[in-house]
């Protein structure tokens, strides 16, 4: 099989790597470059353990090719917390107890990440509705919401 | 598997027409990966259609109507007001996709190209009366929505030919469409059943009208019996019995786990009902 050379940009930094064009994103990510943040539960698309961002929208990296990243930007959990400061959200979710486990955490974090984004103050169903591709089987799901609100509102400086 | 990366619809089609092997075109992806990674379906040639240009745009036509690209996924349609204004019935099928995430790439033209009976954006386009462009080796012609799928999994589309634009007919006024599809949850499920209308009255009175059946034959229907029994009514209880009547006189499902062949057949009446009411209350501005 040929490999392709890809060329992308991952949490802001310049990487390449060979990918067979078959291997998916996830698979690219974590056995590539060593970005093992990224969970593959189903591999399917039903999970989103694997959540990333593609030039800014939240995708399922299962579902994505590595080759399909050529020139892109891709964001990870690994991109979450800045200088060693944990991003409101991760901070949140400690102080909420809102994982055990914690395998569907990374992927719930990017996508609660990226629903802030483009609604700051989301309502509790606007939350379930949006993380409704994230599965946990530990959590039960309450806390989790709680901690994307309380996060929420200290990002709006409401806390 | 070679990868490709055409950056016009001639040259994809050409690169068709000239492989040999197993084809899968890739717009979101979101089920040709499901499919390699089962090992349903690896193909030979991969032909990733996001790189040309033009495939994520959105326009209106000087008709009024809508052009969409082959590319744009259901979150761009989905925050497209002016398009969600004019037919909500099309948007509101697709964006019942999936997650979030599966929002954020999967296409209509891969719904519909898919061949699944039971995808949740056709039966809102063919209520529309969309067409396709299919560009081919030897050109473009213009086909219906209703006229791609031949079966589940299968499609008219021939060696070398693929689909190049989606067209939605211009709205017009006292327009409105509306889908709605049964599942046992609330999200991420496949339909059991699904129904799309489309009408546009003349004061209170229907028009014109489409309706379309989905996961109740192995492709979407376009029922004109059901059509039939509701134009010039204003959608009275009468009216809305002889729907649901031609609807699930027109059914012809299978049973599965999801649904038996008599519970398809009453819920689709249920359904298109309720399409119905939810369309003509559009098209008066009664609702969005
Ligand atoms: C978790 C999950 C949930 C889902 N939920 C639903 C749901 O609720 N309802 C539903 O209907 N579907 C659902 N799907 C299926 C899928 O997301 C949709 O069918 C989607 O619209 C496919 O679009 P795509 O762009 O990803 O297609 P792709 O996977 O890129 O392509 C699908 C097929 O279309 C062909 N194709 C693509 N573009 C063209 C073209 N321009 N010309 C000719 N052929 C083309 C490809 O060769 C391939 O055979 C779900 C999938 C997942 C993973
Ligand atoms: S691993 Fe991608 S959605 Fe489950
Ligand atoms: S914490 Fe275990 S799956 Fe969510």
């Amino acid at each position: 099989m040929k490999k392709v050379h890809v060329t992308t940009t991952v949490n802001g930094d310049p990487v390449e790597f060979l990918a067979d064009p078959r291997e998916t994103l996830l698979d690219c990510l974590r056995n590539h470059l060593d970005l093992t943040g990224t969970k593959e539960g189903c591999g399917t698309g039903d999970c989103g353990a694997c959540s990333v961002t593609l030039d800014g929208t939240l995708v399922c990296s299962c579902l994505v090719l590595g080759v399909e990243a050529e020139g892109k930007k891709v964001e990870t959990i690994e991109g979450m917390a800045s200088e060693g400061e944990l991003h409101p959200l991760q901070r949140q979710f400690i102080e909420h107890a809102a994982l055990q486990c914690g395998f569907c955490t990374p992927g719930i974090l990017v996508a609660a990440k990226s629903l802030l984004e483009q609604n700051p103050d989301p309502s509790e169903s606007e939350i379930r509705f949006w993380l409704a591709g994230n599965l946990c089987r530990c959590t039960g799901y309450d806390k989790i919401v709680r901690a994307v609100q309380d996060a929420a509102a200290e990002m709006r400086g409401a806390a | 598997m070679r990868y490709h990366t055409p950056t016009s619809f001639q040259e994809a089609a050409r690169l068709a027409a000239a492989s040999g092997g197993l084809l899968r075109y890739l717009a979101g992806g979101t089920d040709v990966l499901v499919q390699m990674r089962a090992g349903m379906v690896q193909p030979d040639e991969l032909i990733d259609l996001k790189h040309i240009p033009g495939v994520f745009d959105i326009s209106r036509n000087a008709d009024g109507g809508w052009r969409i690209g082959v590319a744009v996924p259901g979150r761009v349609l989905g925050a497209h007001e002016a398009l969600c204004g004019d037919w909500p019935g099309v948007v509101e099928g697709m964006n019942l996709v999936g997650s979030t995430q599966v929002q954020g790439r999967a296409t209509l033209t891969g719904n519909l190209c898919n061949g699944s009976p039971a995808a949740d954006s056709v039966p809102g386009l063919v209520a529309a009366g969309a067409t396709v462009t299919i560009t081919g080796p030897d050109g473009s012609r213009e086909v219906p929505v209703e006229a791609i799928p031949t079966g589940p999994g299968r499609t008219v589309l021939k060696k070398g030919e693929l689909i190049s634009a989606i067209t939605l007919p211009p709205r017009g006024a006292h327009g409105g469409d509306a889908y709605l599809r049964f599942i046992p949850r609330t999200e991420m499920d496949i339909a059991v059943v699904g129904a799309a209308v489309n009408v546009t009255l003349d004061g209170d009175r229907i028009a014109k009208a489409r309706v379309a059946l989905g996961a109740v034959a192995p492709t979407v229907l376009l029922v004109e019996a059901a059509a039939k029994a509701i134009v010039g009514s204003t959608l009275d209880e009468a009216a809305l019995d002889r729907l649901a009547a031609a609807s699930s006189a027109a059914a012809k499902p299978i049973s599965d786990k999801r649904g038996t062949v008599e519970f398809r057949v009453d819920v689709v009446g249920v359904l298109a009902r309720r399409a119905a009411k939810i369309a003509y209350d559009r098209a008066k501005g009664m609702s969005k």
